[in-house]
């Protein structure tokens, strides 16, 4: 009943090729971001910011980074977390040399060392796909998680061989450290995540996208049409392990606020940000913001969610259902819905045009 | 030298358990199609049955030998179960999905067994119950004349249940290439692997297959779960361990049951040898420690870079 | 994006909701635990000594100082990422105390402590530098630092081999788990090394191949330590201790730290771990009236997750220690604010003039369990001395005197790493805290 495009008349190719055609999608999507961005950090408490909601745009980065891949290149990577890690490890580097320098510059550099690391590890993927592809990054996994345990200077000589992050500031706000409010962190991760969210769609709906999507698709089709595999899916492990290096710079900057590093970026790491994707559904970037909501709020809503609702759960118990729940709604979901939550998301606004009417 | 063997020797070991996981992998992939991630946890879990059951059964004053074969038998009906299970409500609704998905379905498999492994069993690691089995411990120490160094004599440790292990791990291999060279359900299955549409088209029961394969794996996991288990002991850090069975994958090839067996030895001889001989030579003894944790994949690597479809795997053709 | 928005703030409304509504007739003690996971072996008898003891308080008590101990776990399953999470749970939910139960976690909350003011108690574990109160005022780690009992085992070994000076020449090998807990005694025995003229090797091992160590232990056979020092946690141990004896490694020869001497991990290896040892500040077994009255108390009622025989198993026991810090430390800062129900910063005040002496053991019972404690304003370790435990097969028994870390030899290099500490931690705050007089 309010959701219709009936008088919104489109009347330039400009109009058509819009990404959001119609005027309730654009309402929608103000009213979400200034939800975001005023009622969530009035309104929420410490506890749902700095565990639910900055853990939610952290792996939103890193599942969007992973949906390039995967889901428009289609190209499997089990290496997410350790391309994280070098961004985090970038990141720290690059600070404790230019102190100087603002940190979010920084954050955002960061995802270039990621991004070389990924194109060497894309390597393989001109040679093999599918899974001897996803085997293959493993070796990128385990590769760099060896590296951050084994080059002291990766961590500059810390005995624990633990990150250590500075108080850094953003016009005179501390930003990073451990005096950063969890609002203040929150802000600067969202305003990220826009910006990144932004571009991504951009280079999606340009022709680098449509490129990838015809890789994805047939790759041999592709070649044929004149579509370059090397630099092009180069190019995708490179966009891919930059959002992924980004991702984990702000997971280390503006979430943890350092410590050990190793554990933090090992193989399941990998695993749920492919199931945040999965889940989310594959080669949609609102898919990602869905899947990283579910499956980084799952674990945080069953453990602290329920005891506080008054279902008394142990943390031990909580832990197993949070392995059997989130077992049985992937399988539950690919039965259901292979292609994710978008593609519900997708149902659901398709059914609410023609609402109250069946069809 | 005789330092030479033994790291020789403690790699084929190593390589047998690989090899035998990897199998339970590529049986599964051959008969469904199914890239089947969940075969490291099938591991601990039906490890976790056996003792768990021994367990049970010894606090009910039920012990030794009957005891542990019974808790066997019990722990392959589980196996059976979850075969019968996984098909009905895994396999069969997601007949036709794109590989990923179905991929993605065995590690929905996964969690769902961790998180039902840790609540019947506990996380305690349990330790196995090697003796109670009738499978030998100790060790025995073989004098090699000359071979040690300074012309002393050498001296290899055998462990009695790696020997085991390695005849076991063949007996199996044996009885399954029998099993699917001579038996209908076996001849069956290859026509399955040939191609599904073919075999539904003569009158086999994929569904029936697939509880065949998955059973089948389950066998294996079960013996591979004992011999890990007799190592070290039971617990779900094991899983971790499964990961190593990828590397032997993509070097033999994700459809060919000798590949899994050759690579498994290749990718266990290999990693020791890298870490004891060629990591400390090149990165120094601090530095090159631990890179067997990552050596396997780059063999692996190295190795799919000149052959793509592994050492026997089929010869990929694409069309368009 | 909205309607998961919406799902989200409903179900977590209901956290932040029920977050400041606890009952303020109790003082609530949150603890990280992990009874899942790789690490569940050590983790789930570390966890049930602290509950038992504290159930045992509030049953036969009432409590400390008449007001009942609100005690609860919070599953990190030795992951880092969660226990931030239980972290700020715990700050969420009024813990006086952190509990962190892993180095990793003890270290990301380290910083985070001195903001939120709660203090840390790392029970000789987690980062040896803390031990320097004048630079860590929020963090505990008493009796006795990772430094310290590498000191503690440097003096044992010269014990064995005939004084310090039979040191040199002697190769001490270190299995460590290669995370910041494996790695904290490294820089004390290079650096006594160089001393002492012996020579360190390092075997790290790595989370993913703790069941794996097959490679370790051929190295070591290679290398042939003389001795070899345990640092491991979780699967890591019952599988070192089975390699050490498959690989005719002289088991008495292996000496863990008080984290590697569970009484799961020496029954690992069979009867051939007869001689394994380890590390430990206190002794073990049921003969101690405070474990008669857990038996009594929380046993008999049904209170407990764990079974009777585990009751005064070497990590459960040590947790019991712990409970028994924690309650004491509770109980002077009673006294010193005159409050009933304290807060964090009285509960770092508690735990800052903590002092446990021969009476008072023996008024919780636990005479001859462990010897006296004592916590100061600079000191917030002690440095206490432990022995080396011997497993006889069965279970831990005491087979050396009590040895002392050499102090003078650690209190430098912790100085040294917590000025360190605070240099790179750029803008670490300056202790304000004001000392409490000794009573």
């Amino acid at each position: 009943m309010f959701y219709r495009e009936a008088g919104q008349f489109k009347t330039t190719y400009r109009d058509d090729m819009a990404v959001f055609p119609i005027l309730q999608d654009r309402i929608g999507l103000l009213v979400i971001i200034s939800l975001a961005i005023f009622a969530i950090p009035l309104l929420g408490s410490k506890f749902f910011i700095s565990s639910v909601m900055i853990p939610f745009l952290v792996f939103t980065l890193a599942a969007m980074g992973l949906n390039i891949l995967t889901g428009y290149t289609g190209l499997i990577s089990l290496g997410t977390g350790a391309f994280m890690g070098v961004g985090a490890f970038a990141c720290y580097k690059l600070t404790t040399y230019f102190p100087n320098v603002n940190i979010i510059v920084w954050i955002l550099a960061s995802g270039l060392f990621s991004a070389a690391v990924g194109v060497m590890f894309g390597i393989p993927s001109l040679r093999v796909k599918g899974f001897y592809l996803a085997v293959a990054t493993l070796a990128a996994q385990f590769f760099l998680q060896w590296c951050f345990v084994r080059i002291p200077w990766l961590f500059n000589y810390n005995v624990s061989g633990a990150i250590e992050v500075p108080e850094r500031t953003l016009l005179g706000l501390a930003i990073t450290g451990p005096r950063a409010t969890p609002e203040v962190r929150y802000l600067v991760l969202l305003g990220i995540v826009a910006l990144m969210t932004w571009v991504a769609s951009n280079i999606l709906h340009g022709r680098i996208g449509r490129k990838w999507m015809a890789v994805r698709d047939m790759d041999i089709a592709a070649e044929l049409m004149g579509i370059k595999m090397l630099p092009t899916k180069l190019l995708s492990f490179a966009v891919s392990s930059y959002y992924c290096g980004v991702a984990g710079a702000c997971m280390m900057f503006l979430w943890y606020g350092g410590g050990e590093a190793n554990d933090v970026f090992d193989i399941n790491a990998s695993f749920n940000v492919l199931f945040m994707v999965i889940i989310g559904g594959l080669g949609s970037l609102i898919g990602s913001f869905f899947g990283a909501a579910f499956i980084s709020s799952l674990p945080t809503t069953l453990k602290f969610g329920l005891p506080a609702m008054g279902i008394p759960i142990t943390g031990a118990t909580a832990e197993h259902m949070t392995f059997i729940v989130t077992g049985s709604l992937i399988i539950f979901f690919l039965i259901v819905e292979p292609h994710g939550l978008a593609r519900l998301w997708q149902i659901a606004k398709e059914k609410l045009r023609l609402w109250p009417f069946p069809y | 030298m005789d330092f030479l063997i033994q790291t020789v020797w403690e790699g084929l070991v190593a390589g047998v358990l690989y090899a035998l996981i990897a199998l339970g992998f590529v049986l599964i992939f051959k008969a469904s199609g199914v890239f089947n991630f969940a075969q490291g946890i099938m591991v601990v879990f039906s490890a976790l049955t056996l003792v768990g059951t021994y367990e049970k059964l010894s606090q009910l004053g039920f012990k030794g030998f009957p005891a542990a074969m019974l808790s066997l038998v019990v722990a392959l009906a589980v196996m059976f179960v979850l075969a019968v299970l996984v098909e009905r409500v895994v396999l069969r609704p997601l007949v036709n999905q794109p590989d990923i998905i179905l991929f993605m379905a065995t590690f929905g498999l996964t969690y769902l067994l961790i998180g039902v492994g840790e609540t019947i069993f506990g996380g305690n690691p349990k330790i196995m119950i090697t003796k109670e089995l009738g499978l030998p411990t100790g060790s025995t120490e073989l004098v090699l004349p000359g071979l040690g160094p300074d012309g002393r004599n050498g001296l290899v440790l055998l462990q009695h249940i790696d020997i085991a292990a390695a005849i076991i791990a063949s007996i199996m291999i044996a009885g399954l290439a029998t099993f699917f060279q001579y038996t209908r359900i076996g001849r069956a299955l290859r026509a399955v692997a040939d191609s599904h549409k073919a075999a539904l088209s003569v009158g086999i029961s994929l569904n029936q297959i697939w509880v065949v394969v998955w059973f089948t794996a389950g066998i294996v996991a079960l013996v591979t779960g004992i011999m890990w288990g007799a190592r070290s002991d039971v617990s779900f850090g094991l899983s971790t361990v499964a990961l190593k069975a990828l590397p032997v994958l993509i070097l033999g090839g994700f459809t060919s049951i000798p590949g899994a067996i050759v690579g498994g030895l290749i990718i266990g001889i290999g990693e020791k040898l890298g870490e004891l001989y060629l990591a400390p030579m090149l990165l120094g003894s601090t530095m090159g420690r631990g890179v067997e944790s990552w050596f396997a994949f780059f063999i692996a690597l190295a190795f799919v870079m000149f052959r793509p479809q592994g050492l026997f795997g089929d010869k990929i053709i694409e069309r368009i | 994006m909205k309607r998961t928005h919406l799902i989200a703030v409903a179900l977590l409304g209901a956290t932040t909701l029920a977050a400041p509504a606890l009952a303020q007739d109790s003082i609530y003690v949150q603890s990280n635990a992990y009874r899942t996971g790789p690490f569940s072996g050590s983790g789930t008898p570390v966890a049930d000594g602290i509950n038992d003891y504290l159930t045992m308080l509030n049953e036969r008590d009432g409590g400390v100082g008449g007001v009942k101990i609100k005690f609860e776990e919070c599953e990190t399953g030795y992951d880092t990422k969660k226990s931030v999470e239980c972290y700020e749970q715990g700050k969420a939910k009024g813990s006086i105390i952190y509990l962190p139960w892993s180095t990793g976690a003890t270290l990301a909350a380290i910083p985070r402590a001195h903001v939120d003011k709660i203090p840390i108690m790392s029970m000789a574990y987690g980062l040896s530098a803390a031990a320097d109160g004048s630079v860590f005022p929020w963090v505990f780690n008493p009796p006795t630092t990772y430094w310290d009992g590498a000191s503690i085992l440097l003096n044992y070994i010269a014990k064995q081999e005939g004084g310090l000076d039979k040191l040199k020449g002697k190769r001490i090998g270190l299995i460590h788990l290669d995370a910041p807990y494996g790695k904290e005694p490294i820089p004390v025995l290079q650096n006594l090394a160089k001393k002492y003229g012996f020579e360190v090797l390092l075997y790290p091992v790595p989370a993913a191949e703790m069941q794996n160590q097959g490679a370790l232990w051929l190295n070591i056979r290679r290398d042939k330590p003389d001795w070899l020092y345990n640092h491991g946690w979780g699967a890591m141990n019952p599988t070192a201790v089975k390699e050490a004896i498959k690989n005719n490694y002289p088991i008495n020869r292996l000496v863990g730290v008080w984290w590697s001497g569970g009484d799961d991990d020496a029954r690992a290896g069979g009867a051939e771990a007869k001689g394994y040892k380890s590390l430990s500040w206190h002794l073990f077994g049921q003969n101690f009236p405070v474990m008669q009255d857990i038996l009594k108390h929380v046993h008999a009622k049904g209170l407990s997750k764990t079974t009777k025989e585990k009751v005064g198993e070497a990590l459960y026991a040590r947790t019991v220690y712990q409970g028994m810090m924690v309650a004491e430390a509770i109980r002077n800062a009673q006294r010193l604010t005159g409050k009933k129900v304290i807060n964090s910063e009285d509960m770092r005040r508690g735990l800052e003039s903590l002092n446990v002496t021969e009476a008072r053991l023996k008024e919780l019972g636990m005479e001859g369990f462990a010897s006296p404690l004592k916590v100061e304003c600079g000191d917030h370790n002690g440095h206490h001395q432990a022995f080396v435990a011997e497993w006889d097969g069965t279970k831990w028994t005491k087979a050396s005197d009590w040895i002392s870390p050499s102090k003078d030899e650690v209190r430098p290099l912790i100085e040294a790493a917590a000025k360190d500490y605070a240099e790179k931690n750029t803008g670490w705050p300056k202790r304000t805290e004001v000392c409490d007089p000794r009573s």
